[in-house]
């Protein structure tokens, strides 16, 4: 057998890796929320447009972009179960109905552009349409049903939280899709779409206030009157502003900017009031959870190397394809 | 309502049947595009632009089919496998976040510059995204299967039992993940996908040809479009072809080392036993031993000392355990054992086909033989049958372990899933699935009979606005 030496006994570098995966963890469930957030987001306001050429432009605007975005969900179900294995798998099996529904949700809509671009007849059209909306509108709305119950220990189907935070999560991916738009379109498309912005930034935050007053309330145990939520819920204030005065001002890189903001304090919340526990279910904290030293040293070691590069990827991917979306764009 | 171990057993074993075409479909293409690619920006030459247009349509809708069914399975493990996930969580677990991070990541990404960009971004960058999404989706074989192979043959972890659960932990990664199946796994299933892809090339190739009469005289760009994807396939699956079946007989005994119980599933040998037969076909005396082909034996034709040739290599006398010899109960043996013979059959049916298109080739009749051609045409997904009738031996073959030896699958599944869960989504998947196979095969049909794009015959960069979607139906 190979002596694997201080690998299987000491972290490496003595950093704090349970605390670091139950970061990253979290870090990467918000990279997915920000990234296919804005593709949820586009498919939502796409029930908004009639007009066929427009509803093109929204489809054509995400094309290049929402299976690599969507990957960052699989790459977060993978270091879950990498890291905290019993955690997934507790986690999974307990919200099994929710779990089918968010894959359900994400099926619609990874299949409906792909359909509604093969024919161009008014019924098909109109069906997987319709597809698209409900796959991006349900998907955010069960992921935040899943992130309110795996913090709140919630083992029903449906409980009232669950609702508020995946309507909150809802209203999120609106503001990230408006934001990602602003970049995409141009003219009135634009000018319509960005009307939506701030409607969507104020349900968002009204809908996180909300289970927050909730969560003083029921939960103090939670402590969300504590220096860390609270800062993050101001800046999460902050961030809004700053969307909705870029917004009305045409700054809409700015705009844009405070998308990973909103989304990276939202997840940030859901991890602090969350820890130390790591499944608050069933009394699981990050320590008993974890792996043992010598795979997660490993995995430490091939995160490190692997992400810088992920990142790279998605810099070439997305200076690709930069500016507003041409009409006519379509397979090379 | 159905039991929840038998429903999730039933949902896991669906959704890999039907994931599993997808990843064949864009493991098998990745070459072939990257070759299409390459001739493209070199030669400049119509033909590769159209080849390469044209079965990246069929790739992209492969891939997107993919995603979203693969994201089913990885979810599975916990939804429906907890205690198995639970368990074997830090042996299993690592493999799949670093498929996610290395492979999925690549292949995602470069997918949308390679499937958009071909007129945003410059030639050279064009290339690597072409190599980047093929090595993606061989670098996610690598880790699926160094995952799946571990359970097949685990090493490199040790037991313990927390408060009466077992936990496999990992001591020794270099023995967990360069296991003895890995090697043997990860060349068998990429060649068959590779070859899975060449034989439906030639069968659409084959389909065309045959029914417009294209023949080697025949004018017009699309006429030699056809005809050069019939070659290339040919020239593919002349290589492939046999080595897949050389291959396959190296790894039977390699099976039959490491697996005992699967290889004698693989040949229904209850009693052990030397010079024991090859079967190619076995018949029981009634309907109620249907599902053990050799209980009471009808009727059956064998090689002699075959099985036993075959275990060894080259042994006729060799010695085969039966599975009455093994403590634990046995996988269901007629899956293993008919499922094993279709996948041969269609192994050495596959070679033939390579032989004689490329006899008719060397003849100059390659696209005057209209029964090859027919031939061709019903072997379309002859290859992906051989792939699932492949893993169902590998999967079925090793039950009752999940993990060999350590764990079993029933008592893999999650403790508190209930029948009505698990039938509820049984179902849900049987519906969701069927619709999603069907607008798979409609998609690629309809792309089929678009047929090739129609491009200029300038140079590279001379491609016309992509907006070729057809007048519709």
């Amino acid at each position: 057998m190979t002596d694997y030496g201080t690998l299987a006994t000491d972290p490496i570098f003595g950093l704090p890796l349970q605390e670091l995966w139950f970061g990253l963890v979290f870090f990467i469930f918000a990279m997915f929320l920000f990234l296919d957030g804005f593709d949820f987001g586009v498919g939502a306001l796409f029930a908004t447009r009639e007009d066929e050429a427009e509803r093109e432009t929204l489809l054509a605007a995400i094309g290049p972009f929402w299976d690599g975005n969507e990957v960052w969900l699989v790459v977060f179900g993978g270091a879950l179960f990498a890291a905290f294995p019993a955690v997934y798998a507790n986690l999974f099996s307990r919200h099994y109905l929710l779990m089918f529904a968010i894959l359900g949700a994400l099926i619609l809509r990874g299949l409906a552009p792909e359909m509604y671009e093969q024919r161009h007849d008014k019924a098909w059209q109109t069906w997987w349409g319709r597809s698209f909306v409900v796959g991006s509108v349900t998907a955010p709305f069960f992921l935040g049903v899943f992130a309110a119950h795996w913090l709140l220990g919630v083992e029903t189907l449906v409980s009232l939280p669950g609702v508020v935070v995946g309507l909150a999560v809802v209203a999120l991916t609106v503001v990230a899709g408006v934001g990602f738009l602003g970049l995409k379109t141009r003219g009135t498309l634009r000018a319509d779409l960005v009307a939506y912005g701030p409607k969507a930034v104020a349900a968002y935050l009204a809908l996180v206030v909300v289970t927050l007053g909730y969560l003083v309330a029921v939960r103090p145990d939670l402590g969300v009157l504590a220096p860390i939520p609270l800062a993050l819920v101001a800046l999460s204030l902050v961030a809004a502003g700053g969307y909705v005065v870029a917004l009305r001002e045409g700054r809409f890189t700015l705009a844009f900017a405070t998308v990973p903001v909103l989304v990276f304090a939202f997840v940030a919340l859901v991890a602090v009031l969350m820890f130390p526990m790591a499944d608050p279910a069933v009394g699981l904290t990050v320590s008993d959870a974890i792996i043992s030293m010598l795979p997660l040293n490993i995995m430490s070691i091939a995160s490190a190397l692997l992400l810088p590069l992920v990142f790279a990827y998605f810099g070439i991917l997305y200076s690709s394809f930069s500016g507003p979306v041409e009409t006519g764009e379509s397979y090379s | 309502m159905l039991d929840p171990v038998i429903a999730s057993r039933a949902q896991f074993a669906l959704t890999t049947i039907v994931h599993i075409i997808f990843p064949v479909m864009s493991m098998g293409l990745a070459p072939f595009l990257i070759y299409f690619t390459w001739k493209d920006i070199r030669s400049g030459d119509p033909v590769y632009e159209q080849l390469r247009r044209f079965w990246t349509k069929i790739f992209a809708v492969s891939f997107v089919v993919g995603t979203v069914t693969g994201i089913v399975l990885e979810f599975e493990f916990g939804t429906n496998f907890a205690a198995f996930s639970t368990a074997a969580g830090e042996l299993f677990g690592g493999p799949l976040a670093t498929e996610g991070m290395m492979a999925f990541m690549l292949e995602a990404t470069f997918l949308g510059v390679f499937v958009f960009g071909r007129e945003k971004v410059s030639d050279a960058l064009y290339m690597v995204s072409a190599v980047a999404v093929g090595l993606g989706t061989w670098l996610s074989a690598v880790w699926i299967l160094v995952a799946n192979s571990w359970m097949q043959t685990p090493r490199g972890y040790e037991l313990a039992s927390e408060s009466g659960q077992l936990v496999v932990s990992l001591v020794d990664p270099i023995a967990a993940y360069a296991n003895p199946r890995f090697p043997w796994m990860f060349v068998h299933m990429q060649n068959a996908a590779v070859l899975s892809v060449a034989l439906f090339m030639a069968g659409v190739a084959s389909y065309i040809v045959w029914r417009r009469g294209i023949d080697a005289d025949s004018d017009g760009q699309d006429a030699r479009f056809w005809r050069k994807t019939l070659k290339i396939a040919l020239v593919v699956l002349l290589v492939t072809a046999p080595f897949q079946v050389v291959h396959g007989d190296a790894y039977g005994r390699h099976v039959a080392e490491t697996q005992p119980q699967k290889f004698a599933a693989m040949e229904a040998v209850w009693e052990t036993d030397s010079y024991v037969p090859e079967y190619i076909i076995a018949l029981p005396t009634d309907l109620s031993q249907i599902t053990d082909p050799r209980a009471k034996e009808l009727f059956g034709i064998g090689i002699p000392g075959g099985a036993s040739w075959l275990a060894s290599g080259g042994d006729p006398q060799a010695e085969i355990t039966g599975l009455n010899e093994f403590e634990t109960e046995a996988p269901p043996v007629a899956i293993v054992f008919w499922s094993f013979r279709l996948m041969v059959a269609a192994g050495f049916w596959f070679v033939v086909l390579a032989f004689w298109a490329a006899y008719r080739w060397w003849t100059g009749e390659l696209y005057d033989d209209d029964l090859l051609h027919k031939a061709f045409v019903g072997s379309s997904l002859l290859g992906i049958f051989a792939v699932e009738v492949g893993w169902i031996v590998t999967e079925v073959g090793r039950q009752p372990w999940v993990i060999q030896g350590v764990m079993k699958t029933s008592d893999g599944v999650s403790p508190g899933l209930t029948g009505l869960e698990a039938t509820i989504t049984l179902v849900g998947f049987g519906l969701v699935y069927t619709g999603l196979l069907t607008l798979y095969a409609y998609i690629v049909r309809r792309i089929i009979r678009e047929g090739p794009p129609e491009v200029d015959g300038g140079g590279p960069t001379a491609s016309p606005t992509p907006t070729e979607v057809t007048a519709d139906d």
